[in-house]
């Protein structure tokens, strides 16, 4: 589904980042692992082409570079690990609030949370509508960097089962995550990135 | 009615209110009567070149010069914008832009002044054309310093949500509209807040200029209701040019937001 050549960020600004060739198939999630700084957000950013980068990616029947860069991001969707909001409340974040109303009770979240103010959530409740939002756009290629790391256990595996459902549906998820048990819960295969290189766990 | 001759001692004695000041500074030991006496010099030193300048500009009434003399201050207005930034773009830009869209907002709008609207004879005559361009570009510059500003600070600002929307697949123009909005709204309100107070918490200087001059104060309000309509013109393209061009600089062709364009505030 998704496959990566030849990856490589230029600092500055930011620090550089080289990825050797790795691909995504449909259904499956690779973690990315790493310590802190290494240039896993980074990664992920790269991917998404929200940073100057060279390499080739490819989506499906998508070719990174020539695409628009909207519709890519359409298709391969970055989820980053601090959500932004532009407008007041809730709903106005969701194209078709009516559609994200019937996925609040799976996420654990309060059943009128979309007629509140951006204010009034907690960085868990956030974060989980950050991913809704994504998840509601139907992209093919999940990017998500640290998706549960403001959650309680009991929201964490809501968020889990969902990312499940959406790998059954054919999506191909990049998952960030500093939780061991996670990465063992969900992914296949793990990525490490050390330094701003990026290599094939165990191998 | 002619006004009263101004003489060199008339001045003097006014001039002696400044000196008062820097008295009350050093009495009151607040530590700015050599900054005050420095400014009041400067405006003097300053205003005397303008007049003598604009004496030899007025004597020749060449079309050469007068652009001479408007370049120059179109170039001290880009400074001017520049130095107002918080956060500048980096390069040529944190100049270029302001000063490229000042020169089109503002020459277009004394071009009209001149060649439709007043028409003296002849049409670029300094008398006109330099004081038109002075007191448009004094204004349009606050607007596009304002404007620029805001877009800068709130790109900065707003770049989670900024890039939130990226991610979900805007385009650039899409994902600025919140921060284009409040910029030009910022840039407006400058010369809005003025039209609406003009005449009734401030007598504005051109029209006090005349009517101390001894014009008749109708045909000074005439006079300063064109100014202000010209104001607003150039103000209003002067804003949008350079938001637009702001955002221009500091998204790329892919639809991202390079904040890495500014300059780190200072």
């Amino acid at each position: 589904m998704l496959s990566v050549a030849n990856l490589r960020r230029s600092g500055p600004p930011g620090p550089s980042l080289t990825a050797p060739a790795f691909s995504v198939a449909a259904g499956e999630c690779v973690a990315v692992t790493g310590p802190s700084g290494a240039g896993k957000s980074l990664l992920l950013r790269a991917i998404a082409d929200l940073d100057p980068n060279q390499g080739e990616v490819q989506a499906g029947p998508l070719l990174r570079s020539q695409t628009p860069a909207p519709q890519w991001r359409q298709a391969v969707m970055y989820l980053a690990a601090e959500s932004g909001w532009w407008a007041e409340t809730v709903a106005e974040h969701f194209p078709d609030p009516v559609a994200a109303r019937t996925q609040l009770a799976a996420l654990r979240l309060a059943a009128d949370c979309l007629d509140w103010p951006i204010s009034r959530l907690s960085s868990g409740e956030r974060q989980r509508l950050a991913l809704l939002r994504v998840l509601l756009r139907q992209p093919q290629v999940l990017l998500l960097d640290e998706p549960t790391a403001a959650l309680d256990p009991a929201a964490v595996t809501a968020v889990e089962q969902l990312l499940r459902a959406e790998l059954a549906r054919g999506v191909a998820i990049v998952l960030v995550s500093h939780d061991d048990r996670q990465v063992d819960r969900l992914a296949q295969r793990q990525l490490l990135v050390e330094a701003g290189v990026v290599r094939e766990f165990g191998t | 009615m002619t006004p009263p001759d101004l003489s060199f001692w008339t001045l003097s004695l006014a001039a002696l209110l400044v000196l008062a000041n820097a008295g009350l500074s050093l009495l009151l030991q607040l530590g700015i009567a050599r900054q005050l006496l420095i400014a009041a010099a400067r405006m003097c030193v300053q205003l005397a070149l303008i007049g003598l300048v604009l004496t030899q500009l007025f004597a020749r009434v060449s079309l050469g010069w007068t652009a001479l003399a408007a370049l120059v201050m179109l170039a001290v207005a880009g400074y001017e914008v520049r130095s107002r930034q918080e956060r500048r773009l980096r390069g040529w830009w944190s100049y270029g832009l302001g000063s490229s869209t000042m020169l089109l907002a503002t020459v277009l709008v004394t071009l009209l002044a001149l060649t439709v609207l007043l028409q003296p004879d002849p049409w670029y005559h300094p008398r006109y054309a330099l004081p038109l361009l002075g007191m448009i570009l004094g204004n349009a510059m606050t607007g596009v310093s304002l404007g620029l500003n805001a877009l800068t600070t709130g790109a900065v600002r707003e770049r989670l949500a900024i890039e939130a929307q990226l991610a979900l697949g805007a385009t650039r123009w899409q994902a600025l509209l919140p921060l284009t909005r409040q910029a030009l709204r910022t840039g407006f309100m400058p010369i809005i807040n003025s039209m609406a107070a003009t005449g009734l918490v401030a007598l504005p200087g051109m029209m006090t200029g005349q009517i101390l001059a001894g014009a008749d104060p109708a045909e000074a309000v005439k006079y300063q209701l064109l100014i202000m309509f010209l104001i607003a013109g150039a103000t209003g393209s002067g804003v949008l040019l350079v938001v637009l061009g702001g955002i221009w600089r500091l998204t790329d062709e892919r639809h991202r937001l390079r904040l890495d364009r500014l300059q780190r505030s200072e």
